[in-house]
């Protein structure tokens, strides 16, 4: 029950965060995804034991968090949620991998420690990134963007339709497993013999919610396009944002490699 | 079973993107040439019921662990397999987006393993045929069964083809593949009697709700089928009759062989890996995407793009294929 319940509010956490007025939430949509999908793509590209020519990168989430005034507490909290998946991963290449490849004074550092600090850095980067894109645009800023970039109206509409709805039907089987679960005190989850109706019922209180759903969309005039409130055109400040990542990017990229050589 | 972006080389998300890509790209023709608008909301609230379902704990009888429902094959059958497809895109996408599920440069990967395998050849290839000419009970529940436990086989597959491809780890391939699949097995049992007991209950209550079958005459594929789930079988080394604790099979392939392979890890990673990769070189037509050079993500993304040249041409020569079948059966008819 923990589980759905920290869900409908990391879900509401997040739409919170991405209301407010900060100078990163006032970024164009469009701009703030490719500059995150780019740094995301040079993230992943570095090889294994290229770890100080990942390590500089850290400067984009940093100074992201810093500019979006959003706690570091909570971009941790995401982070840990990735932990266990690149521990058990990682924790190879130190066994398989010895390596040395490095002197640090008087010791030598395998290539398996170092692939290993590498992989958790990446799975870092990307996560942080893409948590401070969802958290300063919100999922109607992403679908606004992802329109633009010529995604299927069906798609996205289709989405941000599961978006809206997870949070009530979330809440809806909550009802129902609370209500399961104090019936059925001190079970792990729910028996064997009411797997189907305990899930059918719900499918068909979705299914019903679904037909109301559509007819109330009809009768607001729906004619399968989304209407978004805030369509806005890139403006300079936009053009500049992606101007000034791009180029510390490329900077970070060219200065790593001189400095290599 | 979540690839993340930590673990997927430019390259192989790339490959995975394009994939995913034409299959979402064929699966929207085919929902806009159904013309029912009612469709998208349907849609929509679907998959946030998938959402929310695959929150509830089941109890796995004589195991004491529980599973839950991942949701492809459950809403092909709803929704049929082009909707359904997107559907779990819609899924997908919000489990990587709000919950750090997976990541937006797998996501290519993750659609493919799970949403790809679920709805066209869980539903498509085995579900629909085996409950075509006689639907029951009895035939649900067969079909919901080898449907799951044959996607997720193959969504496993594809967890250590792109783990090895990306060439992130000294994972030894191998073992890798040993412990992911009967893991997998189990967890597929399990999502295919959850799927299976709750499209009985739809049966007996609403079973207008349910796709129709395949039609008449194209039976023959029950016994392709039926050699396939049995080679899948034998494959994956028998039911894994412990059912995992955890969550995720994934993981718990990972944990397992750490914990076995601490005494041989020299022995193994110089056996193992090295075939693998020797067969990984001869059998790559870019033996050398993942270059050496770190600095070259140029030379990547263009070996990427190549990869992805591939198969979108593998992909759309299937999908010719799959017309010219149709065209016959429909003349046949």
């Amino acid at each position: 029950m923990a589980k759905i319940t920290d869900a409908i509010f990391a879900v509401h956490e997040l739409e919170e965060m991405a209301e407010r007025k900060t100078e990163v939430n006032r970024v164009h949509p469009l701009v703030k995804l490719v500059v995150t999908l780019i740094y995301m793509i040079i993230v992943v590209s570095f090889q294994r034991y290229n770890f100080f020519g990942l390590f500089p990168f850290i400067i984009y989430p940093v100074i992201l968090l810093k500019l979006s005034d959003i706690p570091l507490k909570t971009c941790l909290k995401k982070i840990s949620g990735l932990i266990p998946l690149l521990l058990f991963i990682g924790i190879f290449n130190p066994i398989f991998d010895r390596t040395p490849v490095f002197i640090l004074g008087r010791v030598g550092i395998s290539g398996g420690a170092i692939s290993m600090v590498t992989l958790f850095l990446k799975g870092m980067y990307c996560i942080s990134a893409s948590f401070l894109l969802i958290a300063t645009t919100g999922i109607d800023g992403i679908c606004y963007a992802l329109r633009l970039l010529h995604v299927p109206n069906l798609l996205v509409t289709q989405f941000l339709l599961t978006y809206r709805y997870i949070t009530v039907l979330m809440a809806e089987a909550n009802d129902v497993y609370q209500a399961y679960s104090l019936r059925a005190p001190g079970e792990k989850g729910v028996k064997y013999k009411i797997w189907g109706s305990l899930l059918g019922q719900l499918l068909l209180r979705s299914i019903d919610r679904a037909g109301n759903l559509y007819e109330s969309m009809l009768l607001r005039g729906f004619n399968g396009e989304f209407t978004y409130i805030r369509k806005t055109r890139m403006q300079d400040k936009d053009y500049a944002y992606l101007a000034l990542w791009l180029g510390i990017f490329a900077a970070l990229f060219i200065g790593i490699k001189i400095l290599v050589r | 079973m979540h690839m993340a972006d930590a673990l997927i080389a430019p390259a192989v998300a790339a490959t995975m993107y394009a994939a995913s890509g034409v299959t979402t790209a064929y699966s929207i023709k085919k929902v806009r040439l159904e013309n029912d608008p009612k469709k998208i909301p349907t849609m929509g609230i679907m998959s946030a019921f998938v959402f929310a379902a695959q929150m509830i704990n089941f109890t796995i009888p004589g195991t004491g662990s529980s599973g839950h429902l991942c949701g492809g094959l459950l809403l092909s059958i709803l929704l049929g397999p082009y909707a359904g497809f997107l559907s779990m895109v819609s899924v997908l996408l919000i489990q990587c987006l709000l919950f750090a599920d997976g990541g937006l440069l797998a996501l290519g990967a993750n659609i493919w393993n799970m949403a790809f395998y679920g709805c066209f050849v869980g539903y498509l290839l085995i579900y629909r045929p085996l409950t075509g000419k006689t639907i029951n009970k009895k035939s649900i529940m067969i079909a919901s069964v080898l449907g799951s436990v044959i996607s997720l086989q193959l969504g496993a597959f594809s967890v250590t083809l792109e783990t090895l491809f990306s060439g992130i780890t000294a994972l030894s391939f191998g073992q890798f593949l040993a412990l992911m699949q009967p893991i997998h097995l189990a967890i597929g049992t399990v999502e295919g009697l959850i799927t299976g007991a709750v499209v009985i209950f739809l049966y007996n209550t609403r079973p207008e709700l349910i796709q129709k079958g395949a039609p008449e005459g194209s039976y023959s594929f029950k016994k392709v089928m039926v050699i396939m789930g049995i080679a899948v079988l034998l494959i994956g080394g028998g039911l894994s009759l412990a059912a995992s604790q955890h969550p995720d099979g994934l993981e718990w392939s990972i944990e397992k062989i750490t914990g076995n392979t601490e005494l041989a890890a020299k022995d193994t990673y110089s056996d193992a890996v090295q075939s693998a990769e020797k067969i990984q070189e001869k059998t790559a037509i870019l033996p050398d995407y993942s270059f050496p050079d770190s600095n070259s993500p140029v030379g990547t993304s263009f070996s990427g793009i190549i990869g992805a040249g591939i198969v979108a041409v593998l992909t759309i020569g299937c999908g010719v294929l799959f017309k010219m079948f149709r065209r016959k059966d429909s003349t046949a008819e």
